[in-house]
């Protein structure tokens, strides 16, 4: 099962190795990882996307809990965050399928922030599954570069985590 | 007052209360010796190895129940501590080791003895710090304490470059220590508690199951008071070993691979466990699927990442062992009735047991010609101090110490359990001496494991601790040798020593006593003049070279398959 854990760290270095660290070597799953500091300049906030059954999630927590420069680790279920990832994508565009791509661009009120004869870049944001649907749509068309951020979540609610 | 941060640095560990630290200089610390040089208050040893030196920390350190110091150079000196503080990570020892470190100008460049050992020992440190002003140093030494003493208790590593030894600062040491991320939980949840005085009441067929969290959390009286209030049985892991007495009938002794049959028997078929600063560790529950699966499970530990980790659990209780056991009592002090009808329910269980017990009792077969290890550990007892702290090394001679020697009082086994660490023992039991310097301490160690620390007899001898060497020789790497019989055709790969080594020369050239008993009715003779002889003495006893260690649950098996005779 997929889940999203965010996890407040001391803003220090060598946090980051411990954190990653905990997970190789304990053979935990990342699928994305995002950091950077809050706004209290002392703290960052990582999201990590992980996968594993409820035991193996139990222990990820814990296991993240007992690092000396975790704060707090939130656990986000389905329905309880906001989840969003952005991506710049650079894609063929030539002859007819220019139009197509503005189509697709559009369609998914994303944005072209660089063109050239050739070649269109795309900025696109949402949720990781909305991203992915734009890229299969634009897979076929001939896809030259992609970076993705990796999620970030946040909680709904009037609820705010510190930091 | 302004002090350079070498000075400092010693300032903090007597503030923490460190008499003794074990260390070997070079280039990156030679700042902190010239401090030493003059600094009255701490106790130097310099051992001839820094694991040993880390080994000695250790042992100091389970010995004591303190925290254990050691102090090595950048580079090579450090990475020699990297299997002292796995040993020590494993087995929850706590520690602060000090490293020097290349000027922070040099940091990444490679530079002479220069290695990232923060990042070598990140997986097995409980914390780390690369200490970069020597303002923060003080704080860093403060915080480093506390994390290494609290909670689930753990090595720290301090990385300190050689110009922050040099820079000076006002040198004030913190009150108290607060960090956001580092909240231990103590006290163990009421309800929770009371939920398990419950559960455990209305069990038929209890068993407690100790690890060494009783020994770290000093918690051997509260636990003996309750199996005794109780009257239930108690079996503990090599870990555990003292944290209840082996001559109490409610003792089971040891369990797992190679433990006593009516431990297995008991944790394979009871009906509710009740596990203690313990954790599961493979070679204690053997195959998972069909370990203890009648029974409920009530797991108590610091650490919450301990439960529910390899086996499934029924009622968790994070917090230290001590508090939770003394709420334990308080609870089962209130009902006294529920307790009467418990002890009459469970009386079938213990005659069960007694039967295990008196079907397989833990036997070896005793020879006239040839001495048995068994024997040798039995003698052991018999002739030394109620007091005395043995250490071992791994292998054979570990499962038969763990086995004949019949603990009886915590923080008298020093053994390493987790990692399983060859070359732990004399170390080990230079620390404890080092200590202890009137108690009797013993090292029990293989041919194999003593020949990876033997240096340190230099140490023993220059610093006259008078540690007695047990060196049960059968020429093979014995364990290793057992499982090639059993499991490989009797293909033994690398495992004979070859060369036969004359230990009591060996002895000798660094000016310590060395013995040799070679018949079983020299044994004793040979302990007592050892114990009698002062300073350290090597006794070497030319064991049955193929005897076993049993019973053996083979690796992946049930418990309650156990290899009896083989």
């Amino acid at each position: 099962m997929k889940h999203t854990i965010a996890v407040l760290v001391e803003n220090e270095f060598g946090v980051l190795s411990r954190v990653a660290g905990l997970f190789s070597g304990r053979g935990f799953n990342i699928d994305s990882l995002s950091v950077a500091p809050t706004n209290d300049e002392t703290i960052s906030r990582m999201t990590i996307v992980t996968r594993g059954d409820e035991q193996i999630l139990e222990q990820i927590t814990k296991q993240l809990n007992k690092l000396i420069d975790v704060i707090k680790v939130i656990d986000f279920t389905d329905e309880s965050a906001i989840e969003r990832e952005l991506a710049l994508i650079k894609v063929s565009a030539e002859d007819e399928s220019r139009a197509e791509v503005l189509r697709i661009v559009d369609i998914f009120r994303a944005k072209i922030i660089d063109v050239t004869a050739k070649s269109y870049t795309i900025e696109a944001t949402g949720a990781p599954a909305k991203i992915d649907a734009i890229l299969e749509l634009l897979r076929p068309l001939g896809l030259k570069e992609l970076v993705r951020t990796g999620s970030i979540a946040i909680g709904r609610g009037a609820k705010g985590w510190k930091g | 007052m302004k002090m350079n941060g070498a000075k400092i640095l010693l300032e903090c560990l007597k503030l923490e209360g460190v008499d003794t630290i074990f260390g070997y200089p070079g280039g990156t610390v030679i700042n902190i010796y010239d401090e030493l040089f003059s600094f009255k208050d701490i106790h130097h040893i310099l051992p001839r190895h820094e694991q040993a030196g880390v080994h000695a920390a250790d042992g100091y350190a389970r010995a004591t129940g303190k925290v254990g110091v050691a102090l090595a150079t950048s580079g090579p000196g450090a990475t020699n501590t990297v299997t002292g503080i796995a040993t020590a990570y494993m087995d929850s020892i706590p520690l602060v080791v000090i490293t020097g470190q290349v000027p922070t100008a040099l940091i990444g460049n490679d530079a002479f003895q220069e290695v990232d050992i923060i990042g070598i020992t990140r997986p097995c440190t409980k914390h780390s710090f690369l200490v970069k002003d020597v303002r923060d140093l003080a704080t860093i030494v403060k915080e480093a304490f506390y994390i290494a003493r609290t909670g689930r208790p753990g090595p720290v590593l301090i990385d300190l470059p050689k110009n922050v030894q040099v820079a000076t600062t006002e040198f004030k040491y913190p009150d108290s220590v607060e960090i956001r991320g580092y909240k231990p939980t103590i006290e163990g949840h009421p309800k929770q508690v009371e939920k398990a005085v419950e559960m455990l009441l209305t069990a038929k067929k209890p068993v407690i199951y100790v690890g060494g969290g009783v020994i770290l959390a000093n918690a051997a009286e509260e636990l003996t008071a309750l199996a005794r209030k109780l009257n239930v049985p108690v079996t503990t892991t090599l870990m555990g070993l003292g944290s209840f007495p082996e001559t109490d009938p409610l003792s089971l002794g040891l369990l797992g691979m190679h433990g006593t049959y009516y431990a297995n028997m008991a944790m394979t078929d009871c009906d509710l466990l009740l596990a203690i600063g313990a954790r599961f560790d493979d070679r204690v529950t053997g195959k998972i699927a069909t370990f203890a699966t009648h029974a409920k499970i009530i797991h108590v530990d610091v650490d919450p990442t301990s439960i529910k980790k390899n086996v499934r659990v029924d009622l968790p209780i994070v917090g230290d062992v001590k508090d939770v056991l003394k709420q334990q009592l308080k609870f089962i002090e209130e009902r006294a009735d529920k307790v009467r009808e418990f002890k009459q329910a469970i009386e079938p269980w213990l005659k069960e047991i007694d039967g295990w017990k008196a079907k397989h009792p833990l036997t070896y077969k005793q020879s006239t010609s040839v001495i048995k290890p068994q024997y040798v550990i039995q003698k052991l007892r018999e002739l030394s101090d109620e007091d005395a702290i043995i250490a071992t090394d791994v292998g054979q001679h570990q499962m038969w110490t763990a086995q004949f020697f019949g603990f009886t009082r915590p923080r008298t086994l020093l053994s390493s359990g987790g990692l399983g660490t060859m070359g732990y023992g004399l170390p080990a039991a230079m620390g404890a001496q080092a200590a202890f310097p009137d108690r009797q301490v013993i090292a029990i160690c293989g041919d194999g494991g003593f020949q990876m620390n033997l240096q340190e007899l230099a140490t023993l001898v220059q610093n006259r601790l008078p540690v007695k060497i047990c060196i049960l020789n059968n020429n093979f790497l014995g364990m290793v040798r057992q499982w090639q019989e059993l499991f490989f055709d009797k293909r033994y790969s690398s495992t004979c020593m070859e060369l036969p080594i004359d230990f009591i020369k060996l002895a000798e050239a660094f000016g310590a006593t060395g013995l040799q008993a070679t018949k079983p009715d020299e044994v004793e003779a040979t302990i007592k003049r050892a114990f009698n002889t002062p300073g350290p003495v090597l006794m070497e006893f030319k064991i049955a070279r193929e005897e076993k260690v049993l019973p053996m649950v083979p690796a992946g098996a049930s418990l309650n398959e156990m290899v009896l005779n083989a």
